[in-house]
């Protein structure tokens, strides 16, 4: 059994552990709202650019064969973004989604190609010998819309340019405070059907819209911007994926902590209890033995 | 029957109300809309958007968009969308002289080229419709 000063010290630092992750989960609680805020402001937009492609599209109809709207019958090359975080101790947040991400890219029959967003995810693809083109790691802490857009122009450029036949994004989905779930997600092309909103029926009434300067033009840039603004949800919703999973990480470090410190208080106690114990024995013995001696002496 | 106006950019709904006019930089030209417009789906250019309700007149400075006009509903979907309140006027100043200043050497790459215009457009924007505000204060 360790002696009581090696448990104190011990509980000390248990202690100062648990300070640390107290406030580590303070901290991730305050930013899962921030991102979940930021994530939500970014649905009118993206709801609003889907109710006006579907009438671009109830509208137009044949003219609306854009070649990001457009898939391919051979499917030969496959993009995956794999979103995960740049720093850890989120527990298994960056080993789910990766594991996800990874998984789908080996059931392809084509060849696949990996995009990292996140240091985390980008070391699990090197590890794993995957195929790696590009690393967008290192966003700030609140990424803005300019700052993903490198990551949107890359993959749409390809996919234009005939190197990607298909753009996945594998993110985790930011369901609940309590449940994140890593989702695959097709960015690439752009999939009409689930695009247009729920209940959206192409041959209803069609009002006699104008087009200004002509839906194939209107199409030409309301696209790209769309698909950015996936990218880009995606990419929220992520962060605030990970925020929740190092909170709760976090609060289960601190609570494993608080309880280590009642076990070795509940030593330590012992300990001391011994220590008193043993140090009354000697003086009881050593009283017994000096008054056999005087006894012996006197008689 | 009222206008109603929706102004929504990437990350906020900057406007949405009941309104009398709504005047946008389309890609055709400037535009008023009133109540009972046709329905008209246009992008927008980097300019001006007014809105007049009651007797009292905003002033926007959007950076390129969509105006989806259908039913006198008007959805304006902007790049980036700034009361004229909001404008800040030395950071304008700045992109537009560093704008300016990076077009002296054109890049080579058109969509560059052309990106460095819309930044270069925004920012005179953005002055403009904050020289409004300013002239309208001193009166």
């Amino acid at each position: 059994m360790a002696t009581a000063r090696e448990i104190r010290r011990r509980i000390k630092s248990v202690k100062n552990i648990r300070q640390i992750t107290k406030a580590a989960q303070a901290v991730s609680a305050s930013r899962v709202r921030r991102a979940v805020d930021q994530a939500s402001a970014t649905r009118p937009y993206t709801q609003r650019a889907r109710e006006l492609l579907a009438s671009i599209a109830s509208i137009a109809g044949g003219e609306t064969r854009h070649a990001l709207l457009t898939s391919r019958d051979s499917v030969r090359n496959i993009y995956v973004v794999l979103i995960s975080s740049d720093r850890g101790l989120c527990g298994a947040f960056n080993t789910n989604v990766s594991r996800m991400a990874f998984g789908f890219g080996r059931e392809q029959t084509a060849a696949v190609s990996y995009i990292a967003v996140g240091r985390k995810g980008l070391n699990f693809l090197y590890r794993r010998g995957a195929k790696v083109i590009a690393d967008f790691s290192g966003l700030p802490q609140k990424p803005s819309l300019l700052d993903t857009t490198a990551i949107t122009r890359t993959v749409v450029d390809a996919f234009l340019e005939g190197k990607a036949d298909e753009v996945h994004l594998v993110f985790t989905d930011y369901v609940s405070p309590a449940v994140q779930r890593p989702v695959v997600k097709k960015l690439l092309p752009l999939a009409t059907a689930e695009l247009l909103p729920e209940g959206h029926n192409a041959s209803g009434p069609k009002p006699a819209y104008d087009f200004e300067p002509d839906p194939a033009q209107i199409l030409d840039t309301l696209l790209p911007r769309l698909t950015e603004m996936q990218l880009y949800q995606a990419i929220l919703e992520s962060l605030a994926s990970e925020h929740s999973a190092r909170m709760v990480a976090m609060k289960n470090a601190t609570d494993n902590a608080s309880e280590l410190i009642t076990s070795l208080t509940l030593n330590y106690n012992k300990a001391r209890q011994a220590g008193i114990t043993n140090e009354l024995l000697d003086i009881a013995g050593g009283a017994e033995a000096l008054r056999q001696a005087l006894k012996a002496k006197a008689s | 029957m009222p206008l109603h106006l929706e102004i929504v950019t990437s990350d906020a709904t900057v406007f949405s109300g009941e309104v009398d006019m709504v005047t946008v930089p389309g890609a055709g030209g400037v535009m008023g809309i009133l109540p009972r417009h046709a329905p008209v789906l246009s992008t927008l250019k980097p300019g001006e958007l007014t809105v007049k309700v009651g007797g009292d007149e905003l002033q926007f400075a959007i950076g390129g968009g969509f105006v989806d006009i259908n039913n006198s509903k008007v959805i304006i979907l902007a790049d980036s969308a700034e009361r004229s309140e909001d404008i800040d006027v030395s950071r304008a100043e700045t992109a537009r002289l560093r704008a300016e200043e990076l077009l002296k050497n054109p890049p080579p790459n058109k969509e560059e080229l052309f990106k460095l215009e819309n930044a270069l457009k925004r920012s005179q924007v953005r002055l403009h419709v904050a020289g409004h505000r300013r002239r309208g204060n001193r009166i």
